[in-house]
């Protein structure tokens, strides 16, 4: 199978390639992801799998290189992800968005553009044209102007998803992104999400419904402080991985999740 | 009217009041969008409080001249600002605890101190600000701390503003989240100084915070917020000067009533997020 490459992966001409080798990060309580071993690349869904406390937000906060990391060493297309990229995109959790700041739809897709652009430059046509693109990509083009309180859960999932476009990342991470979604917003979010992949992104979420997993995602990682599988779902994702995921008494320790 | 818009311009103190009000206003109600974005209120009036132990200690060491006030109070902010930092990091007390901590015990220690100075006068001025007092070359500390002050906030606007509405996302595009946070603080510190003359360090908060906090009662949008702040914050200071001036009262609480009664009547009649429009919404 060949994959088209994405607009970001265009310039490139390459298939991109992320791997996590023997990962660990530390908190000051303690261990909390020893030995995470796994790689994928641009073109798959993977979904993170475990229990509250397994490390799925922590593992994603690694990646986009927002925790130190104890050791192990993580590369993206080849070279070793020092401190931050902006080819990969971390969308947060939406408990902790301030949904009340004043800012439009377009003023948070905007700020997607801010690595580019730098802290002073003013915008370039190039800057405008990916704004809009990940605007219309999102289906957000009427809904610009509204402030990002006075939209819908999935709405809002749509935005931080068009501001990591408009950024240009080819690797989007993003933690539980269908919690608090209802129905219909889930099934389009899920829909976005194989989108993104189809066309050539990394998308790698932290997942709580174990039901969708099989419609959504390409590839799992089962996790619980180490990883217990990585595989395409249909290999993976089977009783027994689950019930050595999910299965045996919590250990002992501090939820970190 | 127009008389009485221009009879208080004759005097040559007038003068200099109402251009410190202005670039005092301006400054503060542009830098209280940071504050109010932040939700920081708290920790800037302690900060302010903390810049009379400051100045005191300066003019027990140098005595008091144009510039050891201001470099005294500088130093004493940095100083409780950093110092309730390394409490909060070598205990298992917050901030704002070890913050309240130290700023009022040199609260304290600077008004006792200044009792026995002999500028119980002046400390009158410091408490609440007296702007007809402001002499040329406090108009000129006043207008270089507004440039200094806009101009870092202007340039820094982009980093800053991903820091205040994710920090955790502004750290993945390579913002110095860390660094940025203390040179705000710094700057905020600079501008509390700077108002120092107008309203004191006791009101200071007064006028950081409420012309950004009114208009966020009125608008989404984060450029408004932030022009809309400095004119709100520019206009009420010079009305409030105008108008203690006609009915003779203290300009510095002048300032700071007239910016409170401008964000009552938001809080009660913002079409957005009112309160009137809120108790409409319910009956509906």
């Amino acid at each position: 199978m060949t994959i088209a490459p994405h607009d970001s992966c265009a310039h490139c001409g390459q298939h991109h390639e992320l791997s996590v080798e023997n990962l660990c990060v530390r908190y000051r309580e303690g261990p909390a992801l020893d030995g995470i071993t796994f790689a994928t690349s641009c073109g798959t869904c993977v979904a993170l799998i475990g229990p509250n406390g397994a490390g799925k937000s922590t593992l994603l906060k690694a990646i986009a290189g927002l925790l130190p990391i104890a050791s192990g060493k993580i590369f993206w297309r080849g070279t070793q992800v020092a401190k931050w990229s902006r080819e990969i995109a971390y969308l947060p959790q939406r408990e902790n968005v301030d949904w009340q700041f004043p800012i439009t739809v377009s003023g948070v897709v905007r700020m997607g553009r801010y690595p580019q652009a730098g802290w002073w430059r003013p915008f370039s046509p190039t800057d405008e044209a990916a704004i809009e693109r990940a605007l219309a990509a999102m289906d957000l083009l009427d809904l610009r102007h509204r402030q990002i309180s006075a939209l819908s859960g999935g709405q809002q999932q749509r935005v931080f998803i068009a501001r990591a476009l408009a950024q240009q990342a080819h690797v989007l991470l993003l933690d539980e992104p269908f919690s608090g979604l209802d129905r219909t917003s889930k099934a389009s979010l899920a829909h976005t999400l194989r989108e993104l992949s189809k066309e050539g992104r990394l998308v790698i979420a932290a997942h709580h419904d174990l039901d969708t997993v099989r419609d959504i995602y390409d590839q799992a990682l089962l996790l619980r402080r180490t990883s217990l599988a990585f595989g395409p779902v249909a290999e993976v994702f089977t009783e027994s991985g689950l019930e050595q995921t999910f299965g045996q008494p919590a250990q002992a320790g501090k939820e970190v999740a | 009217m127009i008389d009485w818009l221009t009879e208080p311009l004759r005097h040559p103190f007038n003068q200099r009041a109402i251009v410190a009000a202005l670039l005092i206003g301006f400054t503060n109600g542009y830098a209280s969008a940071f504050v109010v974005l932040k939700k920081s209120a708290l920790k800037v009036g302690s900060l302010s409080h903390a810049l009379l132990p400051g100045i005191a200690v300066a003019i027990l060491l140098v005595g008091l001249h144009e510039w050891s006030a201001f470099l005294g109070a500088l130093f004493a902010a940095l100083m409780i600002g950093l110092g309730s930092l390394a409490v909060s990091r070598g205990s298992r007390l917050d901030q704002d605890s070890s913050l309240a901590i130290l700023y009022t015990a040199a609260f304290s220690g600077g008004i006792i101190l200044l009792r026995r100075l002999g500028v119980a006068q002046q400390m009158d001025e410091w408490l609440f600000g007296n702007i007809m007092g402001l002499r040329d070359g406090d108009l000129w500390t006043t207008f270089w701390i507004s440039v200094g002050a806009l101009g870092v906030l202007t340039a820094l606007h982009r980093p800053l503003l991903m820091t205040l509405f994710d920090t955790e996302v502004a750290a993945t595009l390579g913002v110095p989240i860390r660094a940025l946070n203390y040179l705000l603080f710094a700057v905020l510190i600079v501008v509390l100084i700077g108002s120092l003359q107008a309203v004191g360090c006791m009101l200071a908060l007064g006028l950081l915070v409420t012309p950004a906090a009114t208009i966020y009662l009125l608008t989404d949008s984060t450029s408004a917020l932030f022009w809309g702040g400095s004119l709100l914050g520019g206009l009420a200071s010079v009305a409030a000067v105008v108008i203690g001036w006609h009915l003779n009262i203290e300009q510095g609480p002048a300032i700071v009533l007239v910016l409170g009664a401008v964000f009552l009547i938001a809080f009660i009649f913002s079409p957005k997020y009112g309160l009137l429009r809120h108790s409409a919404a319910k009956d509906r």
